[in-house]
């Protein structure tokens, strides 16, 4: 025991894609403040070990809240109540006696792989649609022979730091990627390396966006409101506009 | 018997080497190419952009990764910067001199010609990622800014704020992701390689496991190459992910791949100290904060007084008084020994009084609110004024890394100084390979922090991202050449050979041994008890008889592991913990051949500190006449290898005791 704070935590346990899941109680007891919210996983899941019962499974990996893994949905907000990762939420935003539920992320498109853990590869094939700069390697010309306005490089910068850990869908009442797929839109439209494929990359990540089956954008805000990395809602604007620009000048088939 | 290793590299002046590789090396032709399958294992830096160079290239690859996508490699992590000898500052900097102060900082134990091409295709790297959208930071008339890292007097290093590795890794995932796109590319994700299946004495392909249903796959390639990273989460507690591991590289040490130098780990200065037993990690903050932070603790022992109370003449400033030439910048090996040595002395502050502080008010007032008043022309500025328009700039250049800071211990690191401590951060050994980046093994390949051979004894900080990224994007794609020009007329064998199916049978046993153990500890706990061996007797300073008694005890860990362990749950579903006591179990091998290396190794250099080897200042002791070689261990059985050398031959550099004072 490190701490003393007592805990009731009611968590979604399914044992896998296919079956039926359920809300399992558990009582944590001797919790420090300092642990983060999965290192009290950590504690209670060596308990159902030496029970041995099976612990709840759960992704994580990078524990400092840069590689998105961690996806807990706690009291009905993505990672909690900071505006931060799972992983870098810490047990000093709770109160000893706290009643806490966790559930994975709720979308059509993140289907639950077992208990908490989801499986989010329909991400990677909206970046596989056009989430790049068409650059084989050994193409490139100097760094410095393009400049770019610092203005750009910032905001291209902050949108580049989307995490992909799906926070926006699991907030978003649509279950809408529109900030995940607007934030890497942005970046390369905002940047002359990204020119030449604008047109068709919005198009085509638009396209897959909706044939994963993620919902409309009805701007609710939800999404930028529970960004871990606080990705800005000005993205889907500016990808809304290349979509439209896009749309209206192109006449081909990609 | 043991032999002298030969590394294959090329004749010919240092500087013409690589350039005359290429124009030599064999070629396969684009028909060819397409016949030819190649596996990656990992998608971090290395495996990402090797797996898309040689997509792009018309080879016909396979991914894997345990993760659940590409870009969650812990290469993301990253976050000071990446070194390149552009010289975009003018500041005297040459691809000669990344070249040197590699060779110096990893204390004379890397190989000259595989260095030097490091530093050749270092600028080529900065290109690629910028064409491909990477937003480094840059100054108002849109070039690229630089900073410094330690063991440098020049600024060569590229950054997107604190989080470089993300950004690059970000972009190395965007072109594979295009190749995957393409359909060049068949990638699995959550699939764990747990061996490398050898037909005919090369590596021909892997058996992976699907980590969602339990399925063991058998995959074929002519080629394999792993990009799986380093193995600090031996020691339980590092910077590195929770899932960061050494299966891959130990499945092919035991199938005949040596390894390389395995005792040399790189300590990192800068951590947030451990809080209590229920740590799980330890996170680092950047190298980059050395070049506006300010090391120190206080003079007097036992100084219980909160830092900003402590006046400027009763701080020591160790690391500027013992190196002024380097100062807060010297390497990280000098800087984690001297932060131990000063905390071991009664010095250290915070609860546990094993951290020391890391402090930026000086360089906040004094650096950036003083240039900030002057360019927005306020004369005479008041303190609070400069500490508004200082902290402004520095929130710029390390907004996340203080972000994270105060999320972790609850304090404000722009008010007070961060306490610090090191951890455990990366690795400089790993597979042995030859300068066509090929290990022992025939057809099989090691990349990034898997591999053992640019960063010597230790890394210079911001050379971690190069290297994977010059071994993914320049080299690897011109080597494997040498290889697969000879393997055109191999057809893909087919998985249900002998080979595979007997491999497939030992990985099936061994998952189905973890589960019938049916003891009564945890994995961590087996995990946590090996860290706390490893730690202590082979970290940051090392003894003979402190290795020979963790030798004893870590095989003693092993046979507990297979005689008390407990795996809940089954093969065949999703399932964390038997995916972490396989980790474990090689892991409990690993350290054991840490310790041997280590024990055999007497001399200090870089990482690796004997306490018997040292100047009477404490610094590392090299003896170049006995050890200057690369130990490169040969799997012989159960706590059996034997030990193969490397001769080091410095033709270009003369070698020297190393010094930042």
């Amino acid at each position: 025991m490190e701490g003393n704070m007592n805990l009731t935590l009611k968590v979604w346990r399914q044992k896998n894609a296919k079956s039926e899941g359920r809300f399992e109680t558990f009582d944590v007891k001797g919790i420090s403040e300092d642990m983060s919210f999965l290192e009290m996983f950590d504690v209670l899941n060596e308990r159902l070990i030496s029970e041995t019962k099976e612990p709840i499974a759960f992704d994580h990996d990078c524990r400092e809240g840069i590689c998105g893994m961690c996806s807990m949905y706690i009291n009905g907000h993505p990672h909690g109540p900071k505006q931060t990762t799972t992983c870098q939420l810490h047990m000093r935003s709770f109160k000893s006696g706290d009643t806490i539920t966790v559930e994975p992320w709720r979308a059509a498109a993140f289907p639950v792989i077992k208990d908490l853990a989801v499986n989010r590869s329909s991400f990677d094939r909206i970046i596989a649609s056009g989430g790049f700069v068409s650059v084989n390697t050994g193409n490139a010309r100097d760094a410095n022979s393009l400049p770019i306005p610092k203005e750009n490089a910032d905001l291209a910068f902050m949108a580049a730091a989307c995490i992909g850990c799906g926070a926006c869908v699991a907030a978003c009442k649509n279950a809408s990627a529109m900030l995940f797929t607007s934030a890497k839109v942005s970046q390369l439209s905002l940047l002359p390396q990204g020119q030449a494929e604008r047109q068709m990359r919005a198009e085509k990540m638009v396209a897959q966006m909706d044939a994963e089956g993620f919902g409309a954008c009805t701007n609710t805000g939800a999404c930028e409101a529970e960004c871990p990395k606080g990705i800005s809602i000005e993205n889907i604007a500016r990808m809304n506009r290349e979509y439209l620009s896009a749309s209206v000048s192109s006449n081909k088939e990609y | 018997m043991s032999t002298i290793l030969d590394a294959k590299i090329p004749d010919g002046s240092l500087v013409e080497k690589w350039t005359k590789f290429r124009s030599n090396v064999p070629l396969v032709n684009p028909a060819n190419k397409r016949n030819l399958e190649i596996i990656v294992v990992g998608t971090g830096l290395a495996g990402a952009s090797a797996a898309a160079s040689l997509a792009e290239l018309g080879y016909t690859v396979k991914a894997f990764c345990f993760q659940d996508s590409p870009r969650r490699a812990h290469s993301i992590a990253a976050q000071g910067g990446i070194n390149a000898a552009k010289n975009y500052q003018n500041d005297g900097d040459s691809t000669y001199r990344l070249f040197y102060d590699t060779i110096k900082g990893g204390d004379y134990r890397a190989r000259e010609a595989n260095v030097h091409r490091l530093a050749e295709v270092s600028a080529n790297i900065i290109d690629q990622c910028v064409a491909q959208g990477v937003p480094f930071a840059r100054d108002y008339g849109g070039l690229l800014k630089n900073r410094s890292f330690g063991g440098t007097q020049v600024k060569r290093t590229f950054y997107a704020a604190g989080q470089t590795g993300q950004q690059l890794l970000l972009g190395a995932y965007s072109s594979l992701q295009r190749q995957i796109g393409l359909g060049n590319v068949k990638m699995y994700t959550r699939h764990e390689m747990l061996d490398v299946v050898m037909v005919d004495g090369k590596a021909r392909g892997i058996i992976a496991r699907d980590l969602i249903s339990g399925k063991l796959e058998r995959h074929f390639g002519h080629a394999v190459l792993l990009c799986t990273g380093g193995y600090g989460n031996v020691f339980y507690l590092s910077t590195n992910a929770m899932g960061s591991n050494v299966t891959a590289a130990w499945k092919a040490h035991r199938k005949g791949a040596l390894f390389g130098n395995p005792c040399f780990t790189q300590i990192h200065p800068t951590c947030i100290p451990v809080s209590g037993d229920h740590q799980s990690k330890l996170t680092l903050m950047s190298e980059s904060l050395r070049n506006d932070g300010r090391i120190w603790v206080p003079k007097q022992k036992g100084d219980t007084r909160p830092a900003n109370d402590i006046p400027e003449e009763e701080r020591d400033y160790y690391l500027e008084r013992r190196y002024p030439a380097f100062g807060n910048l010297v390497p990280r090996d000098i800087a984690s020994r001297a932060a131990k040595e000063r905390c071991d002395a009664g010095y250290g502050v915070g609860a546990s009084k094993m951290a020391v502080y890391l402090d930026f008010r000086s360089n906040l007032i004094n650096k950036y609110g003083r240039a900030e008043a002057s360019k927005l022309g306020i004369d005479n500025p008041d303190e609070e004024t400069l500490i508004r328009l200082g902290r402004a700039v520095v929130k710029e250049e390390y907004g996340n890394l203080f972000d994270m800071y105060k999320q972790i211990t609850g304090e404000d690191p722009y008010e007070t100084p961060m306490r610090i401590y090191p951890a455990v951060h990366y690795t400089m050994g790993g597979l042995w390979v030859d300068y066509n980046l090929m290990t022992t093994v025939k057809g099989l390949y090691a990349l990034g922090e898997a591999n053992f051979s640019d960063h010597g004894a230790n890394r210079l900080g911001a050379s971690a991202l190069m290297q994977g990224l010059a071994d993914g994007y320049f080299v690897l794609p011109y080597t494997i050449g040498a290889y697969l020009a000879a393997e055109i007329k191999t057809k893909a064998i087919s998985t249900d050979a002998p080979e595979f199916v007997e491999a497939e049978k030992a990985v099936q046993e061994r998952i189905t041994q973890f589960l019938s153990i049916k003891g009564k500890k945890s994995v961590d706990n087996f995990h946590k008890r090996l860290g706390k061996i490893m730690w202590e007797q082979c970290g940051m300073s090392r003894s003979a008889e402190g290795l020979k008694g963790a030798i004893a005890d870590i095989q003693a860990l092993r046979k507990e592991f297979y005689s008390d362990v407990f795996v809940p749950g089954d093969a065949d579903e999703f399932n964390p913990e038997l995916e972490k006591a396989g980790r474990v179990a090689d892991f409990i091998e690993l350290g054991e051949l840490m310790c041997v290396d280590a024990l055999q190794r007497e001399e200090s250099c870089g990482g690796h500190f004997r306490e018997e080897f040292q100047t009477p200042d404490g610094e590392a002791l090299r003896d170049d006449e006995k050890y200057a070689y690369v130990s490169a261990w040969e799997f012989k059985d159960t706590s059996q290898w034997e030990l193969h050398k490397e001769e080091l031959v410095y033709e270009n550099i003369k070698i020297a005791q190393r010094s930042y004072k």
